[in-house]
């Protein structure tokens, strides 16, 4: 069960919900246990809200990764929109520029085991791998 | 189509019902739906191909009157677009066929024509059974959006004070909105002084459910009510702290009885047991257990 499993594209908020659906499967078949999947599933409507939110439309992918004999999910959520100005500030907690909780970004970093982050006012990519223990 | 194609059809009426009927029994329906009986298939093959046939002689209103009913009938039995399409594409092949192999024609500007001429008969019925098809989808879809907002966030008063908001299912933004407006109204019109939120059924508590929560339940507190928070998983526990959502500001507890519970408490009340009998036997059921 290697390489890239699905991809779901994000335009509509219910998007959203096919999106999380997808990614729990996917870590149910892997054999995550029920906390964490509730975790994936909490980071992947995050990152495809944000998407819905800030840029329209992007497309979040799902990935089984296999190194040194550990098994773990990547999740990659890419869009083409205006970008994130100030990273440094969206990664702190209570910022948002949208009236929301501000705990998004920081909350997907704590949700899972690897966040990388790139964005330019060309688009946004944003990968995150949560590893079975 | 004019009268001399017609005629051939028509002529062939049987030969081309047949090769259809063959053709179209192999074809999507069978994979699709296995459990629907053949009798119920043979007798929809049979109405397809004879309101095809009929649409030769009848006028258009006629026609489409007929076309509606059927793929009514097709979106109510669930069977798939691709078993309208797949009849309309076999039709087309066969006919032609058929016409070819009458007026023995191997040259291509006539074979131009002759497609043209089918063309011309059969895309229309395609057109209208594709629309028809659709449009019926639609409104399935637009009824069901109209039942599910109707679940949508229903208020239930138990007893004097309180009232229980049970949510289930997906929050988008305009669930959110519906469920503020029902707890704002329904605290008020219930007179409740303590509302409880069981978010058991809600599958996901992202930061978005999360703000709209403690918004509906900091609006609850402004006309002054108060809100508990119950029906919290363990699993989502863990991602509200993974979060750093702030819930410090409302109370909160597991389960609905415990919500409950603290509910009468905040109104100086208790449930007591009105059979003092039951428990003299429970007492004496408990000593006993204890030699």
């Amino acid at each position: 069960m290697k390489g890239a499993l699905a991809s779901v594209p994000i335009s509509k908020e219910w998007d959203i919900v096919g999106a999380r659906q997808t990614g729990r499967n996917i870590a149910k078949q892997i054999g995550f246990g029920s906390v964490d999947q509730a975790r994936i599933a909490t980071a992947i409507s995050e990152l495809a809200r944000n998407i819905y939110l800030y840029a329209g439309i992007g497309i979040v992918s799902f990935e089984v990764l296999e190194e040194r004999s550990m098994i773990g999910l990547k999740i990659v959520a890419e869009d083409a929109g205006p970008g994130i100005n100030d990273i440094g500030k969206a990664m702190q907690d209570g910022f948002s520029t949208s009236g929301g909780l501000g705990a998004g970004l920081p909350g997907v970093k704590r949700l899972m085991d690897r966040f990388d982050i790139m964005s330019s006012n060309q688009g946004t990519k944003i990968i995150v791998v949560k590893w079975l223990r | 189509m004019d009268e001399k194609h017609k005629q051939i059809l028509v002529e062939n009426s049987d030969e081309i019902i047949r090769k259809w009927m063959e053709q179209v029994n192999d074809g999507k329906v069978k994979e699709y739906s296995s459990t629907i009986s053949n009798d119920v298939i043979e007798q929809m093959n049979r109405e397809f191909i004879n309101i095809i046939f009929s649409s030769l002689d009848d006028d258009i209103e006629k026609t489409n009157e007929k076309l509606n009913g059927f793929s009514k009938q097709v979106v109510n039995l669930g069977w798939p677009l691709a078993y309208l399409t797949e009849g309309m594409q076999a039709i087309r092949a066969i006919a032609l066929n058929e016409i070819l192999e009458e007026f023995n024609i191997d040259n291509k500007n006539e074979f131009l024509r002759m497609m043209e001429l089918v063309n011309g008969w059969v895309d229309p019925i395609k057109t209208r059974l594709i629309n028809e098809y659709s449009n019926n989808w639609t409104n399935i879809i637009s009824l069901q959006k109209v039942a599910l907002q109707e679940l949508s966030a229903p208020l239930i008063p138990v007893t004097e004070g309180i009232t229980i908001m049970p949510l289930v299912g997906t929050i988008d933004t305009e669930r959110a909105k519906l469920i503020m407006e029902n707890l704002l109204n329904g605290v008020i019109k219930h007179r409740a002084e303590v509302v409880l939120i069981d978010i058991t059924g809600v599958p996901v508590v992202d930061t978005m459910v999360a703000h709209h929560i403690i918004q509906a339940a900091e609006a609850v507190r402004l006309i002054g009510s108060q809100c508990i928070l119950v029906g919290i998983r363990p699993e989502i526990a863990q991602t509200i702290v993974n979060l750093g959502i702030d819930l410090l500001n409302f109370p909160t507890k597991n389960s609905l009885a415990k919500g409950f519970e603290s509910a009468l408490e905040m109104m100086g009340k208790k449930v007591i047991s009105t059979s003092d009998k039951d428990e003299v036997i429970e007492n004496i059921i408990r000593s006993i257990n204890k030699e």
